[in-house]
């Protein structure tokens, strides 16, 4: 399980992941093989709910890496992403050896020599030790590497942005008072964005660019089966047919991979062999999170079921 | 093949992705371990380094078809290693397919010598060498140079001259006497050549010049009356009105705080100087984020004017992530909120239902104002930027000046946007005079360029 090395081809990274439960288009296959060909990050972008966060860790549990996750938000800055000093213990420390740096200038006898030997002593309070670690810079000091999850970048400012440039283009960064941290071996860096608001290019251009949309009718199937086993294929095919008709519908928030899974998991504990019309209607919130969007979709519930059922009479 | 992506990255360029090249030097390297054996994952490489967005991607996956169009069956021959698949096959295609050639033949039989090298080769019907002539003919030509349409006859006219066109009109003539059905051939191959050459650099022009021609086009198109464009020219219009809008974003939505002097920050400056034990070596002051714009647009809908306002509340309306809150509001005759039917439909949609309401009727401002004043004068804040956009033409009925004091009273600025040129204001029942003591700022806005200056300020001055 806890294979080191990386991928041989593309082909390994799909059977990988899929191993892990994670079926991934032959997009996603190859984003994910050139990550680590080339050692860049993937940006990964898409609606709410098809897997971009789900991808980090089964990359992590594929290649039995760490998964360190820095989840962003407004307002995030250096001290809560990067590193921090330990205040604290600073404190406490000089507190402590105060007795002990007396004893130790005491000899001395004029201030300029207090100073000097004050100055052998070097940056004691500022060294590694009193450095409190944050996601980026436990990432870096992996011993055997690890996926770095920077979820959903799009949340956070744009200052935050040019803080990740560094550790993105060359696996580094500097703090000012101990130099610069290389990363002991390279993370996988996957980053992920609701396209909330538009990134800076100096960003993207640091970046492999994957977009993950809804999966087409044969994938989605496949992961509906990896990811509830318990279904028969009759119906797996019959919702996931009707979740693709549902999509076609101009709604605010589209089902996406995550909800199908969910609804999978629903009809099995329903107990359900076929997709019925009031099953679906009783169920339909499982897939729809509006209001609105439920009421757009009834009156067209029993059209799609019927076409689902009849997709699969036909192939 | 490196000097194939080379020419692939310049045609993305052409295609409007912006490769930067660092960008290419990833997607060599990227090419390099992923291997040009499958053209599906090639492509996936390429989309995956090159383009940075949606848009991007669809056009660099078309950009992509386009340029290794039907890949060669064959393996390219040593000495086209830096001709294009593409090009070659494109030339086999239109040189299968020309009319008039006769397929059959023996051509290795016919008495050639004394013959051009190309009038040799056409007759001999090489394909693949003639693919390959006519591909480094095209580099000799820099043909990935072309920008514009109207370049179409220079490159045709430089690649077969470079094919040595030259050589063959003087073997046709001499042919013409000596061996007349010979000549009649390879005059009918001629004619397909220059079919097949026009085709490529038609194709080259599609894959390295679309953009350029975009540009142009955009370029007429900003500094066109809007009033007076035609219906074709809407759509594209439209188009450039969200370029515009775009690009208005990017410059504005950066986020707005600013220092607030003299407002210190306790909590800040205690945690950033626990380490020297309280005492405060470094100072954090108080920040504040700037407003964002909070717009009220009201917009004469009727006649000529109307056009404008459209694409004003289009731009207006697409501002999202820099505008707070805009209201917009139409009138001719009489004033209703439109804020509503722009967010929630189409364009075409949203202006089709406004004119249905309340276009089509003679502009009555003073009526339109006051109707404002009773419905709507309370969503004016110190805050608000008001922007009128009409011809302030009110057919001789009152003005109702007095409103426009108080509207520019309540708010932070009044913009007039007139799309009529300065000279007319003032003439006939323009009120522009009267009503301009009132604005804070009064401009011409007849043009995209002038709509985006227009919309940039009122922006800028919450910055």
């Amino acid at each position: 399980m806890a294979e080191q090395r990386a991928a041989a081809s593309i082909e390994a990274v799909e059977t990988g992941l899929a191993a892990q439960g994670y079926i991934a288009s032959r997009q996603i296959a190859t984003a994910v093989y050139l990550a680590e060909q080339i050692e860049k990050p993937i940006l990964v972008e898409g609606p709410a709910g098809v897997g971009k966060t789900e991808l980090a860790k089964a990359i992590a549990a594929w290649r039995g890496l760490k998964m360190i996750r820095l989840q962003c938000y407004e307002g995030l800055d250096e001290a809560k992403a990067l590193y921090e000093w330990k205040y604290a213990k600073q404190l406490l420390y000089t507190q402590i050896l105060k007795d002990k740096l007396g004893e130790v200038l005491g000899g001395a006898p004029t201030l300029e020599a207090a100073l000097a030997q004050l100055h052998d002593f070097g940056d004691v309070f500022f060294s590694k030790e009193f450095v409190e670690p944050r996601p980026l810079l436990q990432a870096l000091e992996q011993p055997k590497g690890c996926v770095l999850l920077i979820d959903e970048i799009d949340k956070s400012d744009a200052e935050f942005e040019s803080l990740l440039l560094e550790i993105l283009s060359d696996f580094q960064v500097t703090i000012p008072e101990l130099g610069t941290v290389v990363a002991v071996a390279a993370p996988t860096v996957i980053l992920t964005s609701n396209s909330e608001r538009d990134l800076g290019d100096a960003l993207k251009r640091r970046c492999l660019h994957l977009h993950i949309g809804f999966p087409e009718q044969k994938l989605e199937e496949r992961i509906v089966e990896s990811r509830v086993p318990g279904i028969s294929q009759m119906l797996r095919k019959q919702m996931v047919g009707f979740i693709h008709e549902l999509r076609t519908l101009d709604l605010k928030k589209q089902p996406s991979v995550s909800e199908t899974i969910d609804w999978a998991r629903v009809l099995v504990l329903l107990q359900a062999t076929e997709l019925g019309h009031e099953m679906v209607k009783d169920t339909l919130n499982v897939l729809l999170k509006y209001e609105a969007d439920i009421e757009v979709a009834l009156p067209q519930v029993s059209t799609f079921v019927a076409k689902a059922s009849r997709h699969n009479v036909f192939g | 093949m490196r000097e194939n992506l080379h020419r692939f990255f310049r045609a993305a360029r052409g295609a409007g992705v912006r490769v930067s090249p660092a960008e290419s030097i990833d997607a060599m390297r990227a090419v390099a371990s992923v291997g040009f054996s499958n053209r599906n994952i090639l492509r996936d490489t390429l989309l995956l380094t090159l383009a940075k967005t949606q848009d991007e991607k669809k056009s660099l996956g078309e950009c992509f078809d386009l340029f290794f169009d039907q890949p060669e069956p064959a393996t390219p021959k040593p000495e086209d290693d830096n001709d294009s698949e593409s090009e070659a096959s494109e030339a086999e295609a239109s040189e299968s397919g020309a009319p008039g050639q006769p397929a059959a033949g023996s051509p290795a039989a016919q008495p050639t010598e004394g013959l051009g090298p190309l009038a040799q080769m056409l007759l001999a019907q090489d394909r693949t060498e003639i693919a390959a002539a006519l591909a480094s003919a095209a580099s000799a030509a820099s043909l990935s140079d072309i920008r514009y349409f109207t370049q179409r006859g220079i490159f045709s006219g430089r690649i077969l001259d470079a094919m040595g066109i030259q050589r063959l009109r003087d073997d046709l003539d001499e042919l013409a006497v000596s061996n007349p059905a010979l000549a009649e051939r390879l005059g009918s191959m001629l004619d397909a050549l220059r079919e097949t050459v026009r085709d490529t650099v038609s194709q080259a022009l599609l894959l390295y010049g679309r953009e350029e021609t975009e540009n142009l086009r955009n370029e007429i198109l900003r500094n066109a009356p809007l009033a007076r464009i035609e219906p074709r020219q809407v759509e594209q219009m439209r188009r450039l009105i969200r370029q515009i809008a775009r690009r208005l974003r990017e410059r504005y939505s950066k986020p707005r705080k600013r220092q607030r002097r003299g407002h210190l920050d306790v909590r800040r400056t205690m945690r950033r100087n626990a380490a020297w034990g309280g005492i405060p070596f470094l100072t954090a002051w108080k920040r504040r984020r700037r407003d964002r714009p909070k717009i009220v647009a009201i917009c004469d809908v009727s006649g000529s004017v109307a056009k404008v306002s459209d694409f004003f509340l289009l731009l207006i309306h697409s501002l999202h992530e820099v505008v707070d809150d805009v209201r917009s509001f139409a009138f001719s005759g009489h004033l209703i909120e439109v804020s509503d039917i722009l967010e929630s439909r189409s364009p075409e949609e949203a202006m089709a239902e406004i004119m249905s309401k309340v276009g089509f009727g003679s502009s009555d401002y003073g009526n339109s104002f006051d109707d404002f004043e009773r419905g709507w004068m309370n969503s004016i804040t110190q805050k608000t930027t008001v922007i009128v956009l009409g011809d302030a033409r009110s057919n001789n009925l009152d003005p109702r000046a007095d409103i426009l004091r108080r509207v520019s009273e309540r708010s932070k600025r009044l913009v007039w946007l007139n799309p009529e040129g300065r000279m007319a204001w003032g003439f006939g029942d323009s009120e522009m005079p009267r009503y301009a003591t009132f604005c804070t700022v009064v401009r011409q806005c007849a043009t995209a360029q002038q709509l985006e200056r227009a919309v940039s300020d009122i922006v800028a001055t919450y910055q």
